[in-house]
């Protein structure tokens, strides 16, 4: 075993130790156990053959491969690309023009059925989808060119996915996600604006490794990632529960860390796992609600783009319907009032003066009775 | 058949219509609190999460009802037959207090639509410690209905069912008796399991039980008396000071032993110099101390104890006694941290008189149109 990541440390510039350590963050964050993590290692340090990557990009801002490029230490991005053989990308190709088409196609050929598609960005369909052309070819016919024999179609980023900013009203373009565009065809989804790189990586290995895809829900979203509402898991949670909400940027509830639904915060319908993964691996709270701004639903279709930023969220959890009794910190109860006092005393002072009249009839039958 | 009578008479008397004055004020507060929800009518917050609703409904006010209770003890367990023609009035007061706390606890209830769950055992909550005592509570109120249905019976001349009745009302007097045993004591448990939050002088780790049940017995025999007393001032009713006398020498023996705890526990734990060096709780533990004193000084001297006058007093102390002592264990000299306070608002008092009222006035139709009390042999 030993043995086997020796060259791996040459091949990829990585530690031994730094490289068990990315297999077993990788496996964490799936869910899935240590051993899977040593089996994960193994898949890329004995790789049959380095699995195939074609990357297309669409109408987008490359949002996601630039936060895949700042995914973790800079060993990452080498490790990205030595562990899977990436044979197309617009961003990072070192060629361009007909040559990187060229070897696009035949690496399309020569792998057929064995490759992983990659699609970043929306594709534009409306008028035969001529908003978007890369080589004198539609986006369109590329997609549905590249995923005929991909082994694996992900689209990465909420563009790919459901059509992101480009599919917001008007959408003058008829932008749309990969998946409506490739009908019949299971594609991945890893919503997110960006995306967190994470849920990529972490799919690609379960790919790389098991041969299979990981769980997804009813929208083809990984369920490690997106099983959750981002409500269910935020640090801000408890302040929601108890009634305190910041109310406008600034103030004293922002301050102190406050719950920002009233901003807008669209993470009670949202699925995604920011609260528990955040972003750029620097900890501290760094993702969007973490430093202060209301989630805007990026990740989830029909919320970001979509909706109002500063329009309330739909609690897709348990909501507490308005009979219920309010939970707020009362600390600042008002103490005695001089009504209440009065009404307390009263009370007291009726048992009192009733015992007192009691007692003096009775003392008086005492003492007619006696006289008799 | 007992020798009970219905009193009869008119029941919309002023005192009445006061008292429905009162409870309707009440209600309105009580629709608020189902509207609006708990945080518009009561004080609660999360430092005092137990308000009077609790503490003087729940607590003070079960613990007012063991009259019934302690009758039971005395006339069934001691066999002492005399006492007998106080029984039903004392039942009577028991079920009306157990039936109003019952109440109390549903109105304190956030989420009060789920209050059968009690009552489910696959959604009892086996960790909480108001379990036993809620279940043990609703038992006894259907057992206190059972021990009072004779008196309706009569009314109704239902002869049949009330032989039959007759047949097996030992049983539900036995479990009359070990269930406010239960609760009673559990209700001073419930001290313990808030810890450093009760002041020093209230707190105790074993005593709590003992405590507890000898102050409900006290209270028990006191609003015996109490109800006696007053009942016989309202209706003219038959001279019965002979047996609320001895009904007195009784609690002499209770406040004793009770008493002899309470310091004994002080003493040992080395507690004893915070009685003078408490502030506020100082002031309250000794008149809280000297409410317990003083029936115990009247109840000794047989002169007084025959007295209906002094006994009255030394009833009405015993009774504002265990309910300070309640008061200040859960509320007075609670300290659950800085930045708390709490102090019942209007609304929640009015709730809480509402029920005395509603109490009352129950009270008083049951008495005028079933055979509760003994009416006057002259008459």
């Amino acid at each position: 075993m030993k043995g086997d990541f020796e060259t791996l440390e040459k091949r990829l510039g990585v530690s031994r130790r730094d490289f068990l350590k990315y297999c077993t963050g990788i496996a964490a964050s799936l869910g899935l156990s240590t051993s899977d993590a040593i089996a994960m290692a193994e898949a890329v340090a004995k790789p049959k053959k380095r699995p195939v990557v074609i990357w297309l990009h669409g109408q987008e801002c490359t949002g996601p491969t630039e936060s895949l490029l700042r995914s973790e230490h800079p060993t990452l991005d080498r490790l990205i690309l030595e562990m899977v053989s990436l044979e197309y990308h617009q961003t990072l190709d070192s060629g361009a023009g007909h040559k990187v088409e060229h070897m696009k196609e035949l690496s399309m050929k020569e792998n057929a059925g064995k490759y992983l598609l990659v699609v970043e960005g929306a594709i534009p369909t409306k008028d035969g989808g001529v908003y978007c052309k890369i080589a004198g070819t539609t986006m369109l016919d590329h997609t549905i060119e590249a995923a005929e024999h991909a082994a694996a179609i992900i689209a990465f980023g909420s563009c790919a996915s459901w059509g992101g900013v480009q599919s917001a009203s008007p959408n003058p373009t008829g932008a749309q996600g990969a998946q409506s565009v490739l009908p019949g065809k299971t594609v991945v989804n890893i919503p997110g604006c960006p995306p967190n790189p994470y849920n990529f990586l972490a799919t690609v290995m379960h790919f790389l490794t098991f041969g299979t895809l990981p769980e997804l829900d009813n929208q083809n979203r990984p369920k490690f990632a997106y099983g959750r509402l981002i409500h269910e898991n935020c640090e801000r949670r408890p302040h929601f529960d108890a009634g305190r909400f910041a109310k406008e940027f600034g103030d004293e509830g922002h301050k102190k860390g406050y719950c920002l639904y009233k901003l807008g915060c669209k993470g009670p319908e949202t699925h995604a796992n920011c609260p528990a993964v955040e972003f750029n691996d620097i900890g501290g709270g760094t993702w969007p609600i973490g430093v202060g701004h209301p989630c805007f639903g990026c990740a989830e279709e029909g919320v970001g783009f979509t909706k109002p930023l500063f329009s309330l969220a739909d609690v897709k959890t348990h909501t507490p319907p308005n009979q219920f009794p309010t939970i707020e910190q009362r600390e600042e109860t008002s103490g005695m009032t001089a009504g209440a006092a009065a009404v307390g005393g009263a009370a007291i002072g009726a048992i009192v003066g009733a015992a007192a009249v009691a007692s003096k009839k009775l003392g008086s039958s005492e003492s007619s009775d006696s006289q008799e | 058949m007992s020798q009970a009578k219905p009193l009869g008479g008119t029941i919309f008397t002023p005192f009445f219509i006061a008292m429905m004055v009162v409870f309707a004020i009440g209600m309105y507060f009580l629709g608020v609190r189902f509207m609006n929800g708990i945080g518009a009518v009561a004080n609660i917050n999360g430092g005092y999460p137990w308000g009077i609703w609790v503490v003087y409904d729940v607590v003070i006010g079960t613990a007012l009802a063991c009259g019934g209770y302690a009758l039971a003890i005395t006339i069934y367990l001691f066999n002492k037959g005399q006492y007998h023609p106080l029984m039903r009035a004392a039942l009577l007061a028991s079920l009306l207090g157990y039936a109003l706390g019952g109440v109390g606890a549903f109105i304190d209830m956030g989420r009060y639509w789920q209050f059968y769950h009690l009552m489910m055992p696959k959604h009892m909550n086996f960790n909480s410690v108001m379990l036993e005592v809620g279940l043990c509570v609703a038992t006894y109120i259907l057992v206190l209905i059972i021990e009072f249905a004779p008196a309706f019976l009569e009314r109704i001349g239902a002869k049949g069912l009330l032989k039959a009745l007759d047949k097996v009302l030992f049983l539900f007097i036995a479990i009359g008796i070990l269930l406010p045993t239960m609760h009673q004591s559990s209700l001073g448990s419930f001290l313990v399991a808030m810890g450093y939050k009760i002041s020093p002088l209230w707190q105790s780790l074993y005593m709590q039980p003992v405590l507890a049940l000898l102050t409900a017995l006290c209270m028990g025999f006191s609003i015996v008396i109490f109800e006696a007393s007053m009942s016989k001032a309202a209706f003219d009713l038959d001279d019965e000071t002979h047996l609320l006398s001895k009904i007195g020498k009784i609690i002499v023996g209770l406040l004793t032993a009770y008493l002899v705890v309470r310091f004994g526990e002080i003493i040992v734990h080395g507690k004893f110099g915070l009685i003078f060096t408490s502030g506020k709780n100082s002031v309250l533990f000794i008149l809280e101390t000297a409410l317990f004193v003083i029936p115990l000084v009247i109840l000794t001297s047989e002169k007084k104890r025959n007295n209906p006058s002094t006994l009255l007093w030394a009833a009405v102390s015993m009774l504002f006694a265990g309910s300070l002592y309640r008061f200040n264990a859960f509320l007075l000299t609670y300290n659950p941290g800085p930045g708390y306070s709490y102090f019942p608002s209007v609304g929640e008092i009015m709730v809480t008189l509402g029920i005395i009222a509603f109490e009352v006035m129950t009270y008083i139709v049951l008495v005028k149109t079933l055979p509760v009390l003994h009416k006057p042999k002259h008459a």
